[in-house]
Protein backbone atom coordinates (compact mmCIF):
# COMPACT_ATOMS: atom_id res chain seq x y z
CA UNK A 1 0.00 0.00 0.00
CA UNK A 2 0.98 3.36 -0.65
CA UNK A 3 1.80 5.55 2.30
CA UNK A 4 0.39 9.09 2.20
CA UNK A 5 3.57 10.68 1.35
CA UNK A 6 4.12 12.40 -1.80
CA UNK A 7 6.93 10.04 -2.89
CA UNK A 8 9.20 7.32 -1.77
CA UNK A 9 12.12 9.42 -1.03
CA UNK A 10 12.45 11.95 1.38
CA UNK A 11 11.34 15.41 -0.94
CA UNK A 12 13.62 18.46 -0.98
CA UNK A 13 11.38 21.36 0.67
CA UNK A 14 13.30 24.61 0.07
CA UNK A 15 10.87 26.83 -0.78
CA UNK A 16 9.85 30.84 -0.24
CA UNK A 17 6.51 30.30 0.82
CA UNK A 18 5.45 32.33 4.15
CA UNK A 19 3.87 29.33 6.62
CA UNK A 20 1.23 30.03 9.53
CA UNK A 21 2.20 28.23 12.68
CA UNK A 22 -1.20 26.31 11.45
CA UNK A 23 0.53 25.37 8.54
CA UNK A 24 3.86 24.36 9.35
CA UNK A 25 2.32 22.42 12.30
CA UNK A 26 0.31 20.64 9.18
CA UNK A 27 3.55 20.07 7.35
CA UNK A 28 5.31 18.93 9.87
CA UNK A 29 2.78 16.06 10.54
CA UNK A 30 1.59 17.14 13.64
CA UNK A 31 -2.16 16.79 12.74
CA UNK A 32 -1.29 13.49 10.69
CA UNK A 33 0.10 12.29 7.88
CA UNK A 34 -2.73 13.13 5.61
CA UNK A 35 -2.43 16.86 6.30
CA UNK A 36 1.20 16.63 5.87
CA UNK A 37 0.63 15.24 2.63
CA UNK A 38 -1.55 18.24 1.08
CA UNK A 39 1.01 20.74 2.58
CA UNK A 40 3.59 18.94 0.89
CA UNK A 41 1.53 18.95 -2.33
CA UNK A 42 1.02 22.53 -1.95
CA UNK A 43 4.30 23.54 -1.30
CA UNK A 44 5.52 21.77 -4.35
CA UNK A 45 3.38 23.29 -6.54
CA UNK A 46 3.37 26.75 -4.99
CA UNK A 47 7.37 26.57 -4.83
CA UNK A 48 7.03 25.83 -8.75
CA UNK A 49 4.95 29.03 -9.26
CA UNK A 50 6.29 31.41 -7.16
CA UNK A 51 3.33 31.86 -4.72
CA UNK A 52 4.55 34.03 -1.52
CA UNK A 53 1.89 31.79 0.77
CA UNK A 54 -1.27 29.88 1.39
CA UNK A 55 -4.45 31.34 0.84
CA UNK A 56 -8.06 29.18 2.91
CA UNK A 57 -10.54 28.10 0.38
CA UNK A 58 -14.43 28.18 1.47
CA UNK A 59 -15.21 25.18 -0.90
CA UNK A 60 -13.60 22.03 -2.86
CA UNK A 61 -14.86 20.52 -6.18
CA UNK A 62 -12.43 17.22 -6.27
CA UNK A 63 -12.21 15.37 -9.69
CA UNK A 64 -11.25 11.58 -8.98
CA UNK A 65 -12.83 9.22 -12.00
CA UNK A 66 -11.34 5.91 -10.86
CA UNK A 67 -9.84 5.26 -14.49
CA UNK A 68 -7.92 8.08 -13.70
CA UNK A 69 -6.97 7.69 -10.47
CA UNK A 70 -6.32 3.74 -11.66
CA UNK A 71 -5.24 1.33 -8.40
CA UNK A 72 -2.41 3.32 -7.54
CA UNK A 73 -4.78 6.25 -6.92
CA UNK A 74 -7.16 4.24 -5.04
CA UNK A 75 -4.37 2.88 -3.09
CA UNK A 76 -3.95 6.19 -1.53
CA UNK A 77 -6.99 7.15 -1.17
CA UNK A 78 -7.31 4.04 1.04
CA UNK A 79 -3.72 4.91 3.09
CA UNK A 80 -5.43 8.14 3.85
CA UNK A 81 -9.01 6.72 4.76
CA UNK A 82 -7.76 4.42 7.01
CA UNK A 83 -6.57 7.05 9.49
CA UNK A 84 -8.06 8.01 12.70
CA UNK A 85 -11.15 10.11 11.87
CA UNK A 86 -9.98 13.72 13.02
CA UNK A 87 -6.94 13.00 10.81
CA UNK A 88 -8.80 11.72 7.76
CA UNK A 89 -11.79 14.42 7.28
CA UNK A 90 -12.06 17.01 4.86
CA UNK A 91 -11.47 20.85 6.64
CA UNK A 92 -13.90 22.68 4.33
CA UNK A 93 -17.27 21.58 2.34
CA UNK A 94 -16.01 18.95 -0.44
CA UNK A 95 -18.16 18.04 -3.63
CA UNK A 96 -17.25 15.31 -6.26
CA UNK A 97 -17.11 15.88 -10.05
CA UNK A 98 -18.80 13.03 -12.19
CA UNK A 99 -18.06 9.14 -10.90
CA UNK A 100 -16.48 6.59 -13.38
CA UNK A 101 -19.70 4.03 -13.15
CA UNK A 102 -23.41 4.53 -12.91
CA UNK A 103 -24.14 1.48 -10.74
CA UNK A 104 -27.35 1.13 -12.50
CA UNK A 105 -26.13 1.15 -15.94
CA UNK A 106 -22.45 -0.14 -16.04
CA UNK A 107 -23.39 -3.90 -16.90
CA UNK A 108 -25.44 -2.52 -20.14
CA UNK A 109 -22.87 -0.68 -20.81
CA UNK A 110 -20.44 -3.44 -20.89
CA UNK A 111 -18.28 -1.79 -18.48
CA UNK A 112 -16.26 -4.38 -16.24
CA UNK A 113 -16.22 -5.90 -12.21
CA UNK A 114 -12.82 -4.71 -12.01
CA UNK A 115 -14.02 -1.17 -12.88
CA UNK A 116 -17.23 -0.96 -10.89
CA UNK A 117 -14.78 -2.64 -7.98
CA UNK A 118 -12.31 0.03 -8.15
CA UNK A 119 -14.98 2.87 -8.19
CA UNK A 120 -16.89 1.04 -5.04
CA UNK A 121 -13.52 1.41 -2.90
CA UNK A 122 -12.61 4.74 -4.26
CA UNK A 123 -16.38 5.86 -3.30
CA UNK A 124 -15.84 4.12 0.20
CA UNK A 125 -12.66 6.26 0.92
CA UNK A 126 -14.39 9.92 0.13
CA UNK A 127 -17.18 8.92 2.41
CA UNK A 128 -14.86 8.16 5.19
CA UNK A 129 -12.80 11.56 4.82
CA UNK A 130 -16.11 13.27 4.76
CA UNK A 131 -16.64 14.47 0.98
CA UNK A 132 -19.95 14.61 -0.30
CA UNK A 133 -20.49 12.65 -3.26
CA UNK A 134 -22.45 15.43 -5.50
CA UNK A 135 -20.70 13.39 -8.70
CA UNK A 136 -21.29 16.80 -10.39
CA UNK A 137 -19.21 18.91 -12.81
CA UNK A 138 -22.24 21.30 -13.15
CA UNK A 139 -22.05 21.88 -9.08
CA UNK A 140 -21.85 25.83 -10.13
CA UNK A 141 -25.56 25.18 -11.60
CA UNK A 142 -26.93 22.98 -8.97
CA UNK A 143 -24.71 22.80 -5.70
CA UNK A 144 -23.39 26.14 -4.62
CA UNK A 145 -22.61 28.86 -6.98
CA UNK A 146 -19.91 31.03 -5.74
CA UNK A 147 -19.86 34.08 -4.84
CA UNK A 148 -18.08 37.29 -6.58
CA UNK A 149 -13.96 37.43 -4.97
CA UNK A 150 -14.35 34.35 -3.31
CA UNK A 151 -11.42 32.00 -3.30
CA UNK A 152 -12.21 28.09 -3.55
CA UNK A 153 -10.16 25.30 -5.59
CA UNK A 154 -12.41 23.85 -8.36
CA UNK A 155 -11.39 20.52 -9.75
CA UNK A 156 -12.61 20.20 -13.15
CA UNK A 157 -11.52 23.04 -15.86
CA UNK A 158 -15.04 23.71 -16.84
CA UNK A 159 -16.55 24.02 -13.27
CA UNK A 160 -13.36 26.02 -12.99
CA UNK A 161 -13.50 28.20 -15.87
CA UNK A 162 -17.44 28.97 -15.17
CA UNK A 163 -16.45 29.48 -11.52
CA UNK A 164 -14.11 32.41 -12.58
CA UNK A 165 -15.44 34.24 -15.55
CA UNK A 166 -18.95 33.86 -14.82
CA UNK A 167 -19.18 34.00 -10.82
CA UNK A 168 -16.18 36.36 -10.51
CA UNK A 169 -14.46 33.42 -7.67
CA UNK A 170 -11.29 32.83 -7.85
CA UNK A 171 -9.50 29.38 -8.70
CA UNK A 172 -7.02 27.43 -10.43
CA UNK A 173 -7.50 24.27 -12.41
CA UNK A 174 -6.92 21.90 -9.00
CA UNK A 175 -6.25 18.73 -10.32
CA UNK A 176 -7.31 15.30 -7.85
CA UNK A 177 -4.14 15.20 -5.78
CA UNK A 178 -4.18 19.39 -5.26
CA UNK A 179 -7.92 19.39 -4.62
CA UNK A 180 -7.78 16.61 -1.87
CA UNK A 181 -4.53 18.77 -0.14
CA UNK A 182 -7.14 21.89 -0.75
CA UNK A 183 -9.76 19.93 1.56
CA UNK A 184 -7.74 18.49 4.16
CA UNK A 185 -5.32 22.07 4.60
CA UNK A 186 -8.34 24.23 4.03
CA UNK A 187 -6.10 26.34 1.82
CA UNK A 188 -4.30 26.07 -1.46
CA UNK A 189 -1.08 28.12 -2.28
CA UNK A 190 -1.41 31.79 -3.56
CA UNK A 191 -0.76 32.04 -7.43
CA UNK A 192 -2.49 32.07 -10.63
CA UNK A 193 -5.98 32.70 -10.80
CA UNK A 194 -6.42 34.09 -7.05
CA UNK A 195 -4.10 36.98 -7.69
CA UNK A 196 -5.43 40.25 -9.51
CA UNK A 197 -2.75 40.42 -11.87
CA UNK A 198 -3.37 37.14 -13.11
CA UNK A 199 -6.56 38.25 -13.87
CA UNK A 200 -6.39 40.79 -16.84
CA UNK A 201 -7.23 39.81 -20.27
CA UNK A 202 -4.13 39.39 -22.37
CA UNK A 203 -6.18 38.13 -26.34
CA UNK A 204 -9.22 40.17 -27.37
CA UNK A 205 -11.76 38.28 -29.90
CA UNK A 206 -15.09 39.72 -31.64
CA UNK A 207 -17.76 37.69 -32.07
CA UNK A 208 -19.48 38.88 -35.72
CA UNK A 209 -22.63 36.70 -35.01
CA UNK A 210 -24.69 35.03 -32.88
CA UNK A 211 -24.37 31.42 -32.44
CA UNK A 212 -27.58 29.41 -33.25
CA UNK A 213 -26.91 26.40 -30.34
CA UNK A 214 -25.24 24.99 -27.69
CA UNK A 215 -22.49 23.52 -30.15
CA UNK A 216 -21.76 26.35 -31.93
CA UNK A 217 -21.25 28.40 -28.63
CA UNK A 218 -18.42 25.82 -27.94
CA UNK A 219 -17.61 25.60 -31.17
CA UNK A 220 -16.77 29.71 -30.84
CA UNK A 221 -14.71 28.07 -27.34
CA UNK A 222 -13.19 25.67 -29.21
CA UNK A 223 -11.24 28.30 -32.03
CA UNK A 224 -11.03 31.12 -29.40
CA UNK A 225 -9.40 27.87 -27.06
CA UNK A 226 -6.77 26.75 -30.28
CA UNK A 227 -5.17 30.48 -30.20
CA UNK A 228 -4.39 30.34 -26.52
CA UNK A 229 -0.72 30.08 -25.84
CA UNK A 230 -0.71 29.33 -22.43
CA UNK A 231 -2.71 28.52 -18.90
CA UNK A 232 -1.92 32.35 -18.62
CA UNK A 233 -3.84 33.81 -21.49
CA UNK A 234 -7.16 34.83 -20.46
CA UNK A 235 -9.02 35.86 -23.88
CA UNK A 236 -11.91 38.54 -23.60
CA UNK A 237 -14.73 38.57 -25.86
CA UNK A 238 -16.79 41.66 -27.15
CA UNK A 239 -19.73 41.76 -29.68
CA UNK A 240 -21.87 39.08 -28.07
CA UNK A 241 -25.51 39.97 -28.91
CA UNK A 242 -27.25 40.04 -26.04
CA UNK A 243 -26.81 38.01 -22.99
CA UNK A 244 -25.59 34.43 -23.26
CA UNK A 245 -27.90 32.07 -20.90
CA UNK A 246 -25.81 30.19 -18.35
CA UNK A 247 -25.84 26.54 -20.35
CA UNK A 248 -24.41 29.06 -23.40
CA UNK A 249 -21.92 30.02 -21.08
CA UNK A 250 -20.74 26.83 -19.76
CA UNK A 251 -20.90 25.28 -23.20
CA UNK A 252 -18.22 28.29 -24.49
CA UNK A 253 -16.49 27.76 -21.29
CA UNK A 254 -16.12 24.12 -21.15
CA UNK A 255 -14.63 24.39 -24.80
CA UNK A 256 -12.60 26.94 -23.91
CA UNK A 257 -10.69 25.32 -21.03
CA UNK A 258 -10.61 21.71 -23.18
CA UNK A 259 -9.28 23.18 -26.66
CA UNK A 260 -6.94 26.41 -24.34
CA UNK A 261 -6.23 25.16 -21.10
CA UNK A 262 -7.92 28.16 -19.66
CA UNK A 263 -9.15 28.95 -16.58
CA UNK A 264 -10.70 32.54 -17.34
CA UNK A 265 -12.18 34.28 -19.49
CA UNK A 266 -13.83 37.54 -19.90
CA UNK A 267 -16.95 38.59 -21.85
CA UNK A 268 -17.13 42.51 -22.08
CA UNK A 269 -20.78 43.65 -20.80
CA UNK A 270 -21.68 40.08 -19.52
CA UNK A 271 -19.39 38.53 -16.52
CA UNK A 272 -19.15 40.77 -13.54
CA UNK A 273 -15.26 41.69 -13.91
CA UNK A 274 -15.73 43.41 -17.68
CA UNK A 275 -17.95 45.89 -17.40
CA UNK A 276 -15.94 47.41 -19.97
CA UNK A 277 -13.03 46.95 -22.18
CA UNK A 278 -10.42 49.43 -19.78
CA UNK A 279 -11.61 47.15 -16.40
CA UNK A 280 -9.79 44.10 -18.32
CA UNK A 281 -6.88 45.64 -19.88
CA UNK A 282 -3.93 47.84 -18.93
CA UNK A 283 -3.66 50.43 -21.87
CA UNK A 284 -4.89 50.32 -25.01
CA UNK A 285 -6.24 46.32 -26.36
CA UNK A 286 -4.75 44.17 -28.06
CA UNK A 287 -5.88 43.96 -32.19
CA UNK A 288 -9.06 42.28 -32.15
CA UNK A 289 -9.38 38.62 -34.13
CA UNK A 290 -13.08 38.11 -35.45
CA UNK A 291 -14.96 35.28 -35.25
CA UNK A 292 -18.23 34.83 -37.63
CA UNK A 293 -20.22 32.43 -38.93
CA UNK A 294 -18.03 31.02 -41.87
CA UNK A 295 -14.75 30.03 -38.67
CA UNK A 296 -17.84 27.87 -36.75
CA UNK A 297 -18.79 26.51 -40.18
CA UNK A 298 -14.75 25.95 -40.95
CA UNK A 299 -15.02 24.34 -37.29
CA UNK A 300 -17.41 22.44 -37.48
CA UNK A 301 -16.58 21.07 -41.15
CA UNK A 302 -13.32 19.84 -39.73
CA UNK A 303 -14.80 16.79 -37.81
CA UNK A 304 -17.03 15.89 -40.56
CA UNK A 305 -16.95 12.34 -41.78
CA UNK A 306 -16.70 11.10 -45.19
CA UNK A 307 -19.95 9.16 -44.72
CA UNK A 308 -23.10 9.18 -42.80
CA UNK A 309 -22.41 5.81 -40.43
CA UNK A 310 -23.13 6.57 -36.58
CA UNK A 311 -22.67 4.33 -33.61
CA UNK A 312 -23.54 6.46 -30.51
CA UNK A 313 -25.14 9.78 -29.97
CA UNK A 314 -23.87 11.21 -26.21
CA UNK A 315 -24.95 14.04 -24.54
CA UNK A 316 -22.59 14.95 -21.94
CA UNK A 317 -19.34 17.10 -21.20
CA UNK A 318 -20.56 19.38 -19.29
CA UNK A 319 -23.50 16.83 -17.73
CA UNK A 320 -26.72 18.14 -19.31
CA UNK A 321 -28.82 20.71 -16.91
CA UNK A 322 -32.56 20.52 -16.53
CA UNK A 323 -33.18 23.19 -19.29
CA UNK A 324 -31.28 20.79 -21.31
CA UNK A 325 -33.06 17.43 -20.19
CA UNK A 326 -36.39 18.96 -20.65
CA UNK A 327 -35.01 20.01 -24.41
CA UNK A 328 -33.72 16.98 -24.93
CA UNK A 329 -37.37 14.96 -23.71
CA UNK A 330 -39.11 17.29 -25.86
CA UNK A 331 -36.97 16.38 -28.76
CA UNK A 332 -37.51 12.71 -28.28
CA UNK A 333 -41.23 12.82 -27.33
CA UNK A 334 -42.92 10.10 -29.34
CA UNK A 335 -39.99 9.25 -31.88
CA UNK A 336 -37.57 6.15 -31.84
CA UNK A 337 -34.30 6.05 -31.77
CA UNK A 338 -33.33 3.75 -34.10
CA UNK A 339 -32.15 0.36 -32.95
CA UNK A 340 -28.43 0.11 -34.80
CA UNK A 341 -27.60 3.83 -32.93
CA UNK A 342 -27.25 4.22 -28.77
CA UNK A 343 -28.44 7.70 -27.38
CA UNK A 344 -26.48 8.43 -23.97
CA UNK A 345 -27.29 11.69 -21.39
CA UNK A 346 -25.15 11.76 -18.64
CA UNK A 347 -26.44 14.47 -16.17
CA UNK A 348 -26.21 14.79 -12.14
CA UNK A 349 -28.15 12.71 -9.62
CA UNK A 350 -30.04 15.90 -8.50
CA UNK A 351 -31.61 16.91 -11.96
CA UNK A 352 -31.66 12.84 -12.73
CA UNK A 353 -34.15 12.97 -9.51
CA UNK A 354 -35.75 15.93 -11.06
CA UNK A 355 -36.10 14.43 -14.39
CA UNK A 356 -37.23 11.05 -12.97
CA UNK A 357 -40.33 13.54 -11.27
CA UNK A 358 -41.22 15.77 -13.81
CA UNK A 359 -41.53 13.09 -16.72
CA UNK A 360 -38.29 13.56 -18.72
CA UNK A 361 -36.66 10.62 -18.14
CA UNK A 362 -39.46 8.73 -18.87
CA UNK A 363 -39.74 10.41 -22.27
CA UNK A 364 -36.01 9.95 -22.97
CA UNK A 365 -35.90 6.04 -22.06
CA UNK A 366 -39.42 5.31 -23.88
CA UNK A 367 -37.57 6.45 -26.98
CA UNK A 368 -34.77 4.16 -26.42
CA UNK A 369 -31.99 6.62 -24.88
CA UNK A 370 -29.97 6.25 -21.76
CA UNK A 371 -30.19 8.27 -18.68
CA UNK A 372 -27.03 8.04 -17.33
CA UNK A 373 -26.35 10.11 -13.88
CA UNK A 374 -23.39 11.05 -11.92
CA UNK A 375 -20.60 10.22 -14.42
CA UNK A 376 -19.76 11.83 -17.93
CA UNK A 377 -18.95 9.95 -20.87
CA UNK A 378 -15.11 10.34 -20.96
CA UNK A 379 -14.83 9.66 -17.51
CA UNK A 380 -16.14 6.09 -17.38
CA UNK A 381 -13.96 4.06 -19.38
CA UNK A 382 -14.80 5.60 -22.63
CA UNK A 383 -12.36 3.46 -24.61
CA UNK A 384 -13.34 0.14 -22.86
CA UNK A 385 -17.09 0.76 -23.44
CA UNK A 386 -16.64 1.49 -27.33
CA UNK A 387 -14.91 -1.82 -28.11
CA UNK A 388 -17.56 -3.77 -26.16
CA UNK A 389 -19.77 -2.01 -27.98
CA UNK A 390 -18.15 -2.16 -31.38
CA UNK A 391 -18.81 1.89 -31.04
CA UNK A 392 -17.07 4.42 -33.44
CA UNK A 393 -18.60 7.22 -34.80
CA UNK A 394 -20.08 9.23 -31.91
CA UNK A 395 -22.07 12.30 -32.21
CA UNK A 396 -22.15 14.91 -30.11
CA UNK A 397 -23.32 18.84 -29.33
CA UNK A 398 -20.32 19.19 -27.18
CA UNK A 399 -16.91 20.79 -28.44
CA UNK A 400 -15.43 19.29 -25.25
CA UNK A 401 -16.49 16.11 -25.63
CA UNK A 402 -15.87 16.14 -29.49
CA UNK A 403 -12.26 17.34 -28.61
CA UNK A 404 -11.37 14.49 -25.95
CA UNK A 405 -12.68 11.28 -27.27
CA UNK A 406 -10.35 10.99 -30.66
CA UNK A 407 -8.09 10.12 -28.45
CA UNK A 408 -9.83 7.26 -27.01
CA UNK A 409 -10.48 5.85 -30.47
CA UNK A 410 -13.85 7.32 -31.60
CA UNK A 411 -14.15 9.44 -34.79
CA UNK A 412 -16.01 12.18 -33.44
CA UNK A 413 -18.78 14.66 -35.06
CA UNK A 414 -20.25 17.79 -33.53
CA UNK A 415 -23.49 18.90 -34.18
CA UNK A 416 -26.69 20.45 -32.65
CA UNK A 417 -28.61 18.54 -30.40
CA UNK A 418 -31.23 18.82 -32.72
CA UNK A 419 -29.53 17.32 -35.38
CA UNK A 420 -28.09 14.71 -33.00
CA UNK A 421 -31.51 13.53 -32.24
CA UNK A 422 -32.69 13.29 -35.59
CA UNK A 423 -29.84 11.74 -36.77
CA UNK A 424 -30.36 9.02 -33.88
CA UNK A 425 -33.75 8.40 -35.06
CA UNK A 426 -32.67 7.79 -38.51
CA UNK A 427 -30.09 5.47 -37.80
CA UNK A 428 -27.28 7.67 -39.90
CA UNK A 429 -25.77 11.01 -39.85
CA UNK A 430 -27.86 13.87 -40.81
CA UNK A 431 -25.98 17.56 -40.95
CA UNK B 1 27.38 12.20 -20.54
CA UNK B 2 28.15 16.09 -18.74
CA UNK B 3 31.23 17.47 -20.74
CA UNK B 4 32.03 20.73 -21.42
CA UNK B 5 30.66 20.73 -25.46
CA UNK B 6 27.18 20.22 -23.72
CA UNK B 7 24.48 22.64 -24.76
CA UNK B 8 22.39 23.82 -21.33
CA UNK B 9 19.02 25.73 -21.32
CA UNK B 10 17.64 27.47 -18.62
CA UNK B 11 14.48 27.32 -17.34
CA UNK B 12 12.39 27.92 -14.35
CA UNK B 13 13.01 25.62 -10.98
CA UNK B 14 10.95 22.64 -11.28
CA UNK B 15 9.80 19.49 -9.34
CA UNK B 16 11.38 15.54 -9.13
CA UNK B 17 14.94 14.48 -9.30
CA UNK B 18 17.91 14.83 -11.32
CA UNK B 19 17.52 12.32 -14.63
CA UNK B 20 19.35 11.52 -17.82
CA UNK B 21 18.02 9.95 -20.51
CA UNK B 22 16.93 9.56 -24.40
CA UNK B 23 14.34 13.08 -25.49
CA UNK B 24 11.11 12.14 -27.36
CA UNK B 25 10.30 15.84 -29.06
CA UNK B 26 7.66 17.61 -30.88
CA UNK B 27 6.20 20.76 -31.46
CA UNK B 28 2.93 19.91 -30.06
CA UNK B 29 1.21 20.13 -27.05
CA UNK B 30 0.39 17.22 -23.65
CA UNK B 31 -2.44 16.06 -21.91
CA UNK B 32 -2.11 12.44 -20.77
CA UNK B 33 -6.08 12.31 -20.96
CA UNK B 34 -6.21 13.38 -24.61
CA UNK B 35 -3.13 12.26 -26.09
CA UNK B 36 -1.98 9.19 -24.96
CA UNK B 37 -2.90 5.21 -25.08
CA UNK B 38 -1.54 4.92 -21.27
CA UNK B 39 -2.41 0.96 -21.44
CA UNK B 40 0.28 0.53 -24.53
CA UNK B 41 2.51 3.55 -23.53
CA UNK B 42 1.76 5.53 -26.96
CA UNK B 43 0.63 8.81 -28.42
CA UNK B 44 -3.24 7.04 -29.68
CA UNK B 45 -4.70 11.07 -30.59
CA UNK B 46 -4.99 10.98 -34.38
CA UNK B 47 -3.94 14.35 -34.57
CA UNK B 48 -0.56 14.58 -32.24
CA UNK B 49 2.16 15.29 -33.60
CA UNK B 50 4.07 12.13 -31.27
CA UNK B 51 1.06 9.67 -32.75
CA UNK B 52 1.57 6.41 -32.56
CA UNK B 53 5.15 6.79 -30.94
CA UNK B 54 6.43 4.85 -27.83
CA UNK B 55 6.90 7.43 -24.77
CA UNK B 56 7.55 5.20 -21.99
CA UNK B 57 10.99 6.22 -20.01
CA UNK B 58 11.56 8.78 -22.54
CA UNK B 59 12.09 12.89 -21.62
CA UNK B 60 8.96 13.84 -23.40
CA UNK B 61 9.69 17.91 -24.83
CA UNK B 62 6.56 19.26 -26.00
CA UNK B 63 5.53 22.95 -25.82
CA UNK B 64 2.33 23.46 -23.49
CA UNK B 65 0.36 21.48 -21.28
CA UNK B 66 -3.43 21.18 -22.46
CA UNK B 67 -6.25 19.14 -21.83
CA UNK B 68 -8.66 18.47 -18.52
CA UNK B 69 -7.10 17.81 -15.18
CA UNK B 70 -6.67 14.11 -15.21
CA UNK B 71 -3.34 14.34 -15.76
CA UNK B 72 -2.80 15.42 -12.02
CA UNK B 73 -3.78 11.46 -11.11
CA UNK B 74 -2.42 10.06 -14.26
CA UNK B 75 1.14 10.65 -14.19
CA UNK B 76 1.09 8.75 -11.07
CA UNK B 77 -0.82 5.94 -11.82
CA UNK B 78 1.31 5.18 -15.11
CA UNK B 79 4.60 5.33 -12.93
CA UNK B 80 2.99 2.78 -10.99
CA UNK B 81 3.04 0.56 -13.73
CA UNK B 82 6.02 1.83 -15.03
CA UNK B 83 4.13 3.20 -17.96
CA UNK B 84 5.67 6.90 -17.34
CA UNK B 85 7.79 8.95 -19.21
CA UNK B 86 11.15 9.37 -17.36
CA UNK B 87 10.71 13.17 -17.57
CA UNK B 88 8.79 15.77 -19.34
CA UNK B 89 9.80 18.91 -20.20
CA UNK B 90 7.58 21.79 -21.56
CA UNK B 91 7.45 25.49 -22.67
CA UNK B 92 5.01 26.10 -20.40
CA UNK B 93 3.25 24.21 -17.99
CA UNK B 94 -0.06 24.37 -15.99
CA UNK B 95 -1.02 23.72 -12.43
CA UNK B 96 -2.69 20.52 -13.39
CA UNK B 97 0.69 19.19 -14.73
CA UNK B 98 2.78 20.70 -11.95
CA UNK B 99 0.53 19.09 -9.56
CA UNK B 100 0.57 15.68 -11.15
CA UNK B 101 4.73 15.76 -11.71
CA UNK B 102 4.27 16.67 -7.64
CA UNK B 103 1.97 13.77 -6.94
CA UNK B 104 3.89 11.24 -8.99
CA UNK B 105 7.56 12.96 -8.26
CA UNK B 106 7.71 13.22 -11.89
CA UNK B 107 10.99 15.52 -12.67
CA UNK B 108 9.14 18.38 -14.23
CA UNK B 109 10.98 21.62 -15.78
CA UNK B 110 9.62 24.60 -18.10
CA UNK B 111 9.81 28.08 -18.60
CA UNK B 112 12.85 27.77 -20.88
CA UNK B 113 14.41 31.53 -22.42
CA UNK B 114 14.10 29.65 -25.76
CA UNK B 115 11.60 27.42 -27.24
CA UNK B 116 13.01 24.08 -26.11
CA UNK B 117 11.15 21.98 -29.00
CA UNK B 118 13.22 23.29 -31.41
CA UNK B 119 16.50 23.38 -29.86
CA UNK B 120 16.55 19.34 -28.40
CA UNK B 121 15.89 16.60 -31.26
CA UNK B 122 14.85 13.35 -30.83
CA UNK B 123 17.09 11.04 -29.69
CA UNK B 124 19.62 13.37 -28.25
CA UNK B 125 20.71 11.99 -24.79
CA UNK B 126 19.68 15.17 -22.40
CA UNK B 127 19.69 15.65 -18.49
CA UNK B 128 16.99 17.40 -16.96
CA UNK B 129 17.74 19.25 -12.96
CA UNK B 130 14.59 20.14 -11.94
CA UNK B 131 16.46 22.04 -8.55
CA UNK B 132 18.83 23.97 -11.09
CA UNK B 133 15.93 23.93 -13.54
CA UNK B 134 17.92 23.51 -16.49
CA UNK B 135 17.79 20.85 -19.54
CA UNK B 136 21.31 19.59 -20.46
CA UNK B 137 21.93 18.31 -24.12
CA UNK B 138 24.95 16.18 -25.02
CA UNK B 139 27.62 17.99 -27.35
Amino acid sequence: MNTPSSGNNPISLDHDITLTSEEKAMLAGELGPARRYAMEQIIRVGGFFDAKDCIEVSQVHIMADPESLGLAGVEFLESLCALEADQRRVRVPTVTDPRGVDFEAYKRLGQTEEQANLERRAITAFKAMGIMMTDTCINYQTIMPPVRGEHIAYGDTGSSIYANSVMGARTNFQGGPSALAAALAGRVPRYGYHLDQCRRGSRLFDLSFRPDDLSEWGAVGGIIGGFMESYWDVPVVTGVDGTPTSDEMKQIGAALASYGSTALFHMVGVTPEAPDLSSVFDGPPPKSISIGRAEVEAFLASYRPSDDQLDVVVFAAPQLSLVEMETLAGLLDGKKINPSVALLVATSPEIKNACDRMGFTAKIETAGGIVLKGVCFYQMYAREIGEAQGWKRLMSNSAKLVNIIGGYGYEPLLASMEKCVESAVKGRIIT
Amino acid sequence: MSGPDNKVFQGHRGIGERVEGVALVADDNFSARYDLNRIEGTFSRPQHKLHGENYVGKILVLNIAKGGVATAWMLREMASRGMAPKALVLNAGNPIMAQGAAFANLPFVDRFDVDITSVIKTGDRVIVDPDKGTVEVAG
